[in-house]
């Protein structure tokens, strides 16, 4: 422990010393799998393990959807932070580096199915000088009671990779990828499980793939209260990535319909229609 | 873990009524200090399970720590009070956020299923027969 604290002073240390703006200096290498900006976690500084997913451009996705959202998640000003299946750890650590450099005394939740992934993330954040606890688990099983409606900022790259259906939840690294038909079996578990640990207030970033229709993703957030806003949209040679951000709006429900309400409802704002399909 | 952590899992297992609180078994642990959030304890203090947080510092031999009951909040967010050495706030703080349990077991009052806790991790997975 003494050692892992000395290190992470250490990094806390050269994190601190830049000026938040100082990204902004950098050469955007949006899709390298190094480099990025002194905001996030530091690829070298990722741990890994043979059975654990590296972070990649969905990853990637995440953390520079959360950056491009920092303004407003200054004013969130959130007290509990979740990850569900935080694999490498890479996306929880970026998020509490990130919030610590906005002053933000939050506190974070770290969870995945495989143990592995679980020791990989808490090395992670201890390289980095920060804290989450990290708990193995099925999605949040076992603090679905009491820790319902205390999250204010949820965030998943879940298993979307569209595969049969034996693969979902197998041992090894697959389970880190495979999602079944459309990619949706573990989202359509995940969704109504983190509805109910997010507070009021609370935010749910997810990535999608194109072939997880999005579109409908968002349709049934919406019949459950939550409006919706494309954060990010990246094409990479393989797919086509998304990350949805979900809100609590008691309008969302009519606002599924073209009729439009919330300031920020990306429903009421778009043609989604038309949004989606442009490519396909 | 941390005891904020462990005052939120509750056992899924099947036979479980509650599963909470579960009786917490430590063989390591270590303190890390945190800067104390007088905000955040606000907010999050009327969600705490009072009883399940001191049974959970007796279990690890910190029987002065906390009171058997909680404080008035005139008291633990009286001004200055996260200044004062020994303060309700302070002990509060520390029993919350910084004692992580390292090495022990989670045990289901109900059904005394064992969760391993290893290297700071639970593993709260179930058996397919138990869920
Ligand atoms: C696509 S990876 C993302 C890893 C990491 N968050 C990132 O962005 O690089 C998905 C992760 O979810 C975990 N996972 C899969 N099914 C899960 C479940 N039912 N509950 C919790 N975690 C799960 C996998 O083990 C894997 O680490």
């Amino acid at each position: 422990m003494a050692d892992g604290d000395g290190a992470g002073a250490a990094a806390t240390g050269k994190l601190a010393e830049l000026p938040s703006g100082a990204e902004k200096g950098l050469p955007r290498r949006a899709k390298a799998s190094s480099g990025r900006t002194l905001n996030t976690a530091q690829i070298p500084l990722v741990a890994s393990h043979p059975d654990v997913y590296e972070p990649c451009d969905d990853s990637f996705a995440l953390v520079d959807a959360l950056l491009s959202d920092k303004a407003q998640l200054l004013t969130l000003q959130p007290r509990l932070c979740m990850e569900v299946g935080s694999g490498s750890g890479y996306v929880i650590t970026s998020l509490a580096i990130m919030l610590r450099q906005l002053g933000s005394g939050a506190q974070y939740l770290a969870t995945d199915i495989n143990q592995h992934a679980a020791e990989t993330t808490q090395a992670t954040l201890e390289a980095h000088g920060v804290h989450a606890d990290v708990i193995v688990t099925d999605i949040v099983s076992g603090l679905d009671k009491r820790l319902a409606g205390m999250v204010d900022v949820a965030v998943v790259n879940p298993p979307y990779v569209p595969t049969p259906v034996e693969e979902v939840g197998c041992k090894g690294i697959a389970s880190s990828w495979a999602g079944g038909l459309n990619g949706r079996q573990v989202i359509d578990r995940i969704l109504p499980a983190v509805r109910e640990m997010l507070s009021e207030r609370g935010w749910l970033y997810m990535v999608a793939l194109e072939d997880n229709d999005p579109s409908d993703i968002c349709h049934l957030m919406s019949e459950m209260g939550y409006a919706s806003r494309v954060v990010l949209k990246r094409c990479t040679e393989e797919e086509s990535l998304y990350v949805l951000k979900f809100w609590r709006d008691p309008h969302a429900v009519s606002s599924a319909s073209p009729k439009s309400s919330g300031s920020e409802s990306w429903f009421s704002q778009l043609p989604f229609k038309s949004l989606w399909h442009k490519n396909s | 873990m941390r005891l904020l952590t462990h005052n939120m899992l509750a056992s899924n297992v099947r036979g479980a009524t509650t599963g909470y609180p579960l009786t917490l078994e430590a063989t390591k642990w270590c303190t890390k200090e945190v800067e104390l959030n007088a905000d955040f304890i606000r907010g999050l203090l009327p969600k705490i399970d009072w009883r399940a947080l001191v049974d959970a510092t007796r279990a690890l031999g910190l029987p002065e720590l906390l009171p058997e009951e909680q404080p008035p909040e005139e008291e633990i967010f009286a001004e200055g009070a996260a200044d004062v050495e020994g303060s309700a706030i302070r002990r509060i703080h520390h029993a919350l956020l910084e004692v992580h349990v390292q090495e022990g077991s989670l045990v289901c009052p109900d059904t005394s299923r064992c969760f391993p806790i290893n290297k700071g991790i639970p593993n709260m997975m179930l058996h397919e027969d138990e869920v």
